[in-house]
């Protein structure tokens, strides 16, 4: 039974890092900073979720794994709430979106 | 197992200060800074697994919460000009 949760926290650790990776590979690549707000949000939604699952199964049912809970649950609030003022302030400053990239 | 994923994790947080380096708009910095707090907080939790302390999940709760409250005063700042002042009215502001 303990090899199958270290397998599969072990998993759930490595696409954990994936996604982190991709999400701020994302956040260099994109055009326009409105498109690296949702690059940076795959950060916090899947690179933040699976690496606390992955955690969580090695921590077992403890204190560590409600405290990991709780991580997820703050940054599952969180989050949404930061890009939401983020992209509010952008457009109150004038930052327009890219719409469409005029190959000339 | 644990240093793999913080390993990928430093990655990581070397390509979000990329961007907060070049980021040409305020708001990219901004958006970077969150970015390098969450995988901070992810590091914290992974590191406190790797030196078998688990206190350091409790330093990573205290700072998802600095980092989310950092960032709107940050934006506060960058909307209004300033973090307002006492006594001030709120609706009249642009």
């Amino acid at each position: 039974m303990s090899t199958i949760v270290d397998i599969l926290s072990w998993v759930l650790l490595v696409a954990g890092g994936f996604f982190c990776i991709v999400g701020t590979i994302g956040l260099n690549r994109m055009p326009d900073f409105f498109t690296r707000m949702h690059a940076a949000s795959v950060t916090d939604t899947l690179g933040a979720g699976f690496v606390l699952l992955g955690l969580m199964l090695q921590a077992g049912w403890t204190l560590v794994m409600v405290k990991l809970v709780f991580i997820g649950l703050l940054i599952f609030f969180t989050s949404p709430a930061a890009t939401h003022a983020l992209a509010k302030a952008a457009i109150a400053r004038g930052l327009k979106p890219l719409l469409h990239r005029d190959e000339s | 197992m644990f240093v793999a994923v913080t390993a990928a994790l430093v990655v990581a947080l070397a390509l979000a200060l990329v961007r907060a380096a070049l980021g040409p708009t305020v708001f990219d910095r901004v958006q970077a800074a969150n970015t390098v707090g969450t995988l901070a907080i992810l590091m914290l939790a992974a590191l406190g697994f790797v030196s078998d302390r688990p206190e350091f999940l409790d330093l990573a709760i205290v700072y998802a919460l600095l980092n989310v409250v950092g960032t709107f005063a940050v934006l506060k700042f960058f909307r209004y000009g300033d973090l307002g002042h006492p006594g001030e009215e709120t609706e009249q502001r642009p």
